[in-house]
């Protein structure tokens, strides 16, 4: 039952290519410009690169979440989910992780382009990705709620009030275990507590996600 | 077609009350429907055809009102009892992206039923929907998705129909269908509401009428033997 939801969301990424392509091409540009307009000083852009990369991934996992339900809501498929054998809160979880595997798996990968361009070294790269694996299911998941919270208004705007004040804490102990990394220090403490994060949004966010869509249903 | 027939199933609704947009739109509703009893919905536009539905289902929040399901008396949004029934919106529930059979496969394996290609196949082929099963659903006329629509539902396999005018674009053989259809599910002890305007070409045993334009009096039975 849960592959079959799986499946479904690869198959509708697979048909409409741009929606998942388009937050790693944001990450890469964005990524990308500040080296481009900051000029080669290597200490400034070494010291600004963890906070930039986790900026960048943090903008490119909500750009066009607020999308994730409304295609379900608009041809009647949610209530069908509300109505199925599965709880909908395991429904919901399995497609935010399937969305995750789709926006988050791409900018691990391209991470260490981007890492390469402020300079990074080979350790702080490391603890990046371990970060940035670490991190970005808890903002895959706040996203998802924010889009269940938003669902049925107009605009993008909302979602991202809803989300940003949440998702700091990831923000600040991503960046910050990089550097540490990057200071030659230990990256453990911030590496535990961006665990944590995930544990919470993990118990929380996928049955605050399913109350917040039977309520669109409404 | 191997259907399992559904025995001592009922339905009794007391009392029922919906408020929709701070307006009352039902008020003190009740019928009851046996195994093999069909209920017909009518009703002006905006009577709250849908809205009973919809309350029926557990999906939006009833004000007031007793609901019994198989002698036991529960919430709409119980899950036990949203696991017997099959709702089928104005919208059919299926993406645009996806074939007919991806979305009947998927909705399939929401409905907790296995896949059955011999089965699919009949009752695909009942409601001449065999050749566009491999086409994308965004791509089928508006009755094709409601024929689409109702193959989930039958395929679904649950005992309890909730059709929100199943009936809308379909053509006069598509009707034809879906009283067939729905006599097979009342054969096997199955039970459904249905709202339509234009009226179900079924024979009048076992199938009875609501009509939610009446003004409500309070208490009085409302329904009536059609």
């Amino acid at each position: 039952m849960l592959s079959a939801v799986f499946v479904r969301e690869m198959r509708l990424a697979v048909r409409r290519p741009a929606q998942a392509l388009s937050g790693l091409l944001f990450f890469v540009l964005v990524g990308s410009l500040f080296p481009l307009a900051l000029g080669p000083d290597t200490a400034l852009l070494r010291q600004i690169a963890p906070g930039v990369v986790w900026v960048a991934a943090l903008l490119a996992l909500l750009l066009g979440q607020h999308r994730l339900f409304e295609a379900d809501l608009a041809d009647g498929a949610l209530e069908q989910w509300a109505l199925a054998a599965t709880p909908l809160w395991l429904l919901v979880g399995m497609k935010v992780a399937a969305q995750w595997l789709l926006a988050a798996v791409p900018l691990l990968l391209a991470a260490p382009l981007l890492g390469w361009q402020y300079g990074m070294g080979a350790e702080a790269m490391a603890v990046l990705l371990a970060a940035l694996a670490l991190g970005t299911p808890s903002l895959s998941l706040l996203a998802a709620l924010g889009a269940a919270l938003t669902l049925g208004l107009r605009g993008q705007l909302l979602l991202a009030l809803v989300v940003l004040p949440l998702s700091i804490p990831v923000l600040i102990f991503g960046s910050h275990a990089v550097t540490q990394a990057s200071l030659g220090l230990s990256a453990a403490p911030a590496l535990n507590l961006l665990g944590a994060c995930l544990c919470l949004a993990l118990l929380a966010t996928p049955w605050a996600i399913a109350q917040a869509l039977r309520l669109a249903l409404e | 077609m191997e259907r399992t027939a559904w025995t001592d199933l009922s339905l009794a609704v007391s009392g029922w009350g919906c408020v929709r947009n701070g307006r009352v739109l039902l008020r003190e509703l009740s019928f009851e429907l046996g195994p093999g009893q069909l209920l017909v919905l009518k009703g002006r536009n905006g009577a709250g055809k849908s809205t009973l539905l919809r309350s029926l289902a557990g999906l939006m929040p009833w004000r007031a009102g007793r609901l019994s399901w198989a002698g036991q008396t529960l919430q709409p949004n119980a899950a036990p009892y949203q696991q017997q029934l099959a709702y089928l919106s104005h919208q059919a529930g299926m993406n645009d992206a996806l074939t007919a059979l991806e979305n009947l496969r998927f909705a399939l394996a929401l409905h907790g039923q296995a896949w059955n290609a011999v089965h699919v196949a009949q009752t695909l082929a009942t409601l001449g929907l065999q050749d566009l099963a491999s086409r994308p659903f965004g791509r089928l006329s508006q009755g094709q998705r409601r024929r689409l629509g109702l193959a989930r539902v039958v395929l679904g396999n649950r005992p309890l129909w909730l059709l929100d005018e199943p009936d809308n674009a379909l053509d006069d053989e598509g009707s034809a269908c879906l009283a067939a259809i729905l006599a097979a599910h009342c054969a096997v002890g199955g039970l459904a509401i249905v709202a339509t305007h234009r009226g179900l070409a079924l024979p009048d045993d076992g199938m009875r009428t609501l009509d939610l334009s009446r003004p409500a009096r309070a208490g009085a039975a409302q329904e009536a033997a059609c």
